[in-house]
């Protein structure tokens, strides 16, 4: 593998792919998007066999500066290769998924493929200035994602999304010049050992909390999503879900923690205080919601909500276990919006009321469907528990309000969640037209059983997906060590606790 | 220096000269059938004009050896810079012309004659090292100007952007010379270097007034707020290939004029002018950025972003650093290719009988009946907004970064702020390209030149501009460094 520049390879594929899709007609371009995303999958497969866990923080990089003031920079560590992977693992079924898209399909198909071009680059990106390229560059093709093949309200949702996301992230353009031009460097693994002064780094974390806490999203900057999600057409809803909200968590645990850890600490009530509200309010909202992509999209919220207070745990088990949400929920909500796109083909609406015992007719869908639901809920055994469980193990240390108040959101979590399936799959078949829709068809077996197969392996055995990421979450760890706040649940025994839980993390 | 090195120096200037006049008498005989041969002659002299230039930029010439005249002409490495451009500028405005005006007959054998002296003056201002110098060439640029604007003698929205624009011009002129003659009587030179040696120190007060008169004639030269009022009554009345003309060419030469008025002959005073600069460029970009959501003319929407360009590029000359002259270098650069390929692509919205289209409205759905175009036009207009990966990012980046290295945050943060208004409007048009059905009045087919040019544009625009930033960012230096050294 010496020599392979495998990760601009991957980069260049699916770029490669998206120009050639936009001059065949829908059928080729069908074709060549979905053997573009399975070339970059297996790419991603070699990339992860060839990992050397336990070897360099650093590995696969490249480095060419053919630009000025910033250079072609990648490499990866084990953070960003799980989230690489989940990132080309949803893609194929992404495209999958888009069956249903009749209106210029070449188009449609070279979005998604630049789409997943600039992921990839996000999380390979070893240059602040490129990782910010690629941060924004996603922008355009997912408004036109949801502008062209959107639902009704597509044109109010694309402008929110874009002017949104955009207004979050001009700031953070200006905190990194700040950076590069006290730390006299552009090179993001520098950076994250590099100390700023304490008083410029509150301003910094602001600038880029404004970023990442919008793409994240956090309330109460997290109105986007659910208009976003419920126009964009099934697979941009997968991606948004599945990679893009996790930009912003990636961005707090590759920029905001490491290289602001004074400042991290200091506004750590703030993020706990907004995932606070978060978690109990987006629960409520989503108890409520008559639409199932509108429900998700709210249940999205909450669980992002879990990602920033395991990260602002500052310690092992909230980085890991922000982590396994991250990926899990990539795969769980992905899989969920997955599941709603299955009926909306078939039904054109997503009102909850429209449907009804499904389990019924659609025996086999209704299995999938409950799989995920059970995972989105936390279910031990599915990939949502083991996240969800080191998240607050982890919180817990550090305070136990915070830890009792987001434990209730995945009680109500439980609530949406199994309200949902109950008006969806039981229940008596209200709606001739519902009772009589086919069950799963064989392109969505391929879309929902690696999911369901991925959801199970990491529930079971997550040991594979931390395995990759413990170097880097130590060293994550003892970089903010000097500034681990003091937790309040540190009785007498708190420090055998803490150690078992330790244990049980690994 | 003897008589013989100047002229040397001044050799672009003097084929420029030479060539308009030539050709005026050309014109004069040989009468409109020969507009196009002129118009061939005209390109040939302002390419011979640009590989004359090109040197100096790239060996960043500075220094005694280039100033002639005894200090009223520069030809240094920054007059080159600015100078590429606005030959490069001048050129695509003769090119895409003669398919615009031959559908009416309009097509005249005076338009690349003025097109000739507008780029001469012009290329006298970025020279200048004199206020006479800068007034003549100023003037020259302006007069032709005024004349192009009113160029489509029988329409009347043309005949009245001629008007306004000589009127309003006029008294910006007038303005100008005020402060020329202020600058003089309390300095008692008129060459930017006495200039700068009398104002070391404490600055009087008449001088003050002097420098804030001067300013604002400038300001009305490159249409920044509030002497912005012009602009969109001029850009949309003029005919669309000198709308092009005027949006890229003379804002190159009237914003390199400014920026060594400010840096040479003003520059030991540059806390008095720097909040004036900052002034005019947060308003210049909110009020560009605000009058461009309510319009439904494509040319009075390319002029509010262009009010909204030279917001950015003010923020540059604010900083008052070699890193902020350079990043405005920078700046006019993507700039140019950037207004040129917009306005390209609008030469290209032509109904079915090759009239040509300025409603916005009318570009509905362009995308499915025009891919090539709409997919051009969307490159630029997101280049415009300044996302990236698209090459108009870097400008506003290089313009950002420096205003952050001058210690300028809060004005860049503003700034950057502000100009996600501006991106509401430009992915308006991409709206308006691409999610709403076909309106289908975009009809009529556009030559393979038209073509070339937006698709050069177009690439330049596009992630593949990048790769030019390392040879953008030498020459950009080296013009800068070479205005600091005058200074």
């Amino acid at each position: 593998m010496e020599g392979v520049p495998i990760l601009s390879l991957m980069l260049l594929v699916p770029m490669l792919g998206a120009i050639a899709c936009l001059f065949v007609n829908a059928g080729t371009a069908r074709t060549i998007a979905l053997a573009a995303t399975l070339v970059d999958f297996a790419l991603g497969i070699l990339l992860w066999a060839n990992y050397d866990i336990g070897g360099a923080q650093w590995q696969f990089t490249e480095r060419a500066p053919i630009f000025a003031g910033f250079s072609w920079a990648l490499g990866i560590d084990g953070i960003a290769l799980m989230l690489i992977m989940l990132s080309v693992f949803l893609m194929p079924i992404c495209i999958l998924a888009s069956q249903s898209i009749d209106k210029r399909v070449g188009e449609y198909m070279a979005a998604f493929l630049f789409m997943e071009a600039l992921m990839i680059g996000v999380f390979a990106a070893q240059d602040l200035f490129l990782f910010y390229i690629f941060f924004e560059a996603g922008l355009i093709p997912m408004y036109l994602i949801i502008g062209v093949w959107g639902g009704k309200d597509r044109i109010y949702a694309a402008y929110k999304f874009f002017l949104y996301t955009l207004l979050g992230s001009v700031l953070m353009l200006i905190a990194m010049l700040w950076m590069v031009n006290e730390a006299g460097t552009t090179d993001i693994p520098t950076l994250m050992n590099y100390d700023f002064p304490a008083g410029a780094q509150t301003w910094l974390w602001l600038a880029f909390f404004a970023s990442f806490a919008v793409k994240m999203p956090m309330w109460p900057v997290h109105t986007w999503l659910p208009d976003a999600h419920v126009q964009a057409p099934t697979a941009g809803s997968v991606i948004l879900a599945g990679v893009l909200l996790k930009m912003g968590g990636y961005g707090f645990i590759r920029f905001s923690l490491p290289m602001f850890p004074e400042a991290s600490v200091q506004l750590m009530w703030l993020v706990f205080a907004l995932s606070m509200i978060a978690v109990v309010l987006t629960s409520l909202i989503a108890l409520v919601q008559e639409d199932m992509k509108k429900l998700i999209a709210y249940s999205s919220v909450a669980h992002m909500a879990l990602v920033t207070v395991g990260l602002f745990a500052f310690n092992v088990q909230g980085f890991e276990g922000a982590m396994m949400v991250m990926l899990g929920h990539g795969l769980v909500s992905g899989a969920l919006f997955l599941c709603v796109g299955v009926i909306y083909d078939r039904l054109h609406t997503r009102e909850i009321d429209r449907y009804g015992g499904l389990s019924i007719n659609m025996p086999k869908y209704a299995l999938f469907f409950m799989l995920f639901t059970m995972a989105s809920v936390g279910l031990p055994g599915t990939s949502n528990f083991v996240g969800e469980f080191l998240a607050l193990a982890g919180i817990y240390q550090v305070s136990s309000w915070v830890t009792a108040v987001c434990a209730t959101g995945i009680i109500l979590g439980a609530a949406y969640m199994l309200y949902l399936y109950w008006r969806i799959a039981f229940g008596v078949q209200k709606n001739a037209d519902a009772a009589a829709m086919p069950d799963l068809s064989a392109r969505e077996w391929a879309m929902l059983a690696p999911i369901a197969a991925a959801v199970l392996w990491m529930g079971v055995y997550p040991e594979s997906f931390l395995a990759p990421m413990r170097a880097d979450i130590q060293a994550l760890d003892a970089r903010v060590a000097r500034v681990k706040p003091e937790g309040d649940a540190r009785l007498a025994m708190g420090t055998v606790a803490r150690a078992e839980a330790h244990e049980g993390a690994h | 220096m003897d008589l013989a090195a100047s002229l040397t120096l001044v050799l672009p200037e003097i084929i420029l000269s030479l060539s308009g006049l030539v050709l005026l008498l050309v014109a004069a005989w040989a009468g409109d059938k020969a507009s196009s041969a002129i118009s061939i002659a005209a390109c040939i002299a302002l390419g011979a004009c640009f590989f004359l230039v090109a040197p100096a930029v790239c060996a960043g010439a500075s220094g005694p050896d280039t100033v002639a005249f005894y200090g009223q002409f520069r030809a240094d490495a920054f007059a080159g810079f600015a100078k590429l451009m606005i030959f490069a500028a001048s050129g695509a405005a003769l090119v895409v012309a003669p398919a615009f005006f031959s559908r009416n007959g309009s097509m005249r054998a005076e338009y690349p004659v003025l097109v000739l002296f507008a780029a001469l003056g012009m290329s006298i201002m970025v020279s200048a090292g004199d206020l006479m110098t800068l007034y003549i060439g100023l003037e020259l640029n302006s007069l032709s100007a005024y004349v192009l604007a009113a160029f489509l003698r029988t329409d009347g929205r043309s005949a009245e952007a001629g008007l306004k624009y000589f009127v309003l011009g006029a008294l910006a002129s007038g303005i100008l010379l005020f402060g020329m003659s202020l600058t003089y009587g309390f300095t008692g030179t008129t060459s930017f270097e006495g200039i700068r040696a009398a104002l070391a120190g404490e600055m009087s007060t008449g001088a003050l007034f002097g420098l804030v008169f001067v300013l604002a004639g400038l300001a009305f030269k490159i249409s920044a707020v509030p002497f912005h009022m012009w602009t969109p009554d001029v850009y949309e009345g003029a005919p669309t290939p000198v709308t092009l003309f005027f949006a890229s060419a003379p804002k190159v030469a009237a914003v390199a004029l400014t920026a060594r008025v400010a840096f040479d002959a003003f520059g030991p005073q540059a806390d008095a002018w720097r909040q004036i600069v900052i002034f005019a460029a947060l308003a210049s970009i909110v009020v560009g950025a605000l009058g461009a959501i309510g319009q439904s003319n494509i040319k009075r929407f390319l002029a509010y972003s262009s009010i909204n360009n030279v917001g950015f590029i003010l923020i540059g000359l604010a900083t008052g650093t070699v890193a902020g002259a350079s990043a405005m270098l920078v700046y006019l650069a993507i700039y140019v290719p950037m207004t040129v390929g917009s306005f390209v692509a609008v030469l290209m919205l032509k109904d079915e009988s090759g009239g040509p289209i300025e409603g916005i409205a009318d570009l509905a759905g362009l995308s499915r009946t025009r891919p090539a175009l709409a997919w051009c036009l969307m490159a630029l207009m997101f280049s415009l907004a300044g996302i990236p990966p698209l090459f108009g990012f870097w400008g506003k980046f290089v313009v950002f970064q420096a205003a952050v290295e001058a210690d300028l945050i809060a004005l860049a943060a503003l700034g950057i702020a502000a100009s996600v208004i501006g991106a509401f409007y430009y992915i308006k048009i991409v709206k308006i390209m691409f999610f709403d059905e076909p309106a289908d009045t975009v009809r009529g087919r556009s030559d393979w030149a038209h073509w070339a040019l937006l698709a050069v544009c177009a690439v330049l625009m596009s992630p593949l501009g990048y790769l030019l930033t390392g040879v953008l960012d030498v020459l950009a230096d080296g013009a800068a460094a070479a205005l600091f050294l005058v200074a």
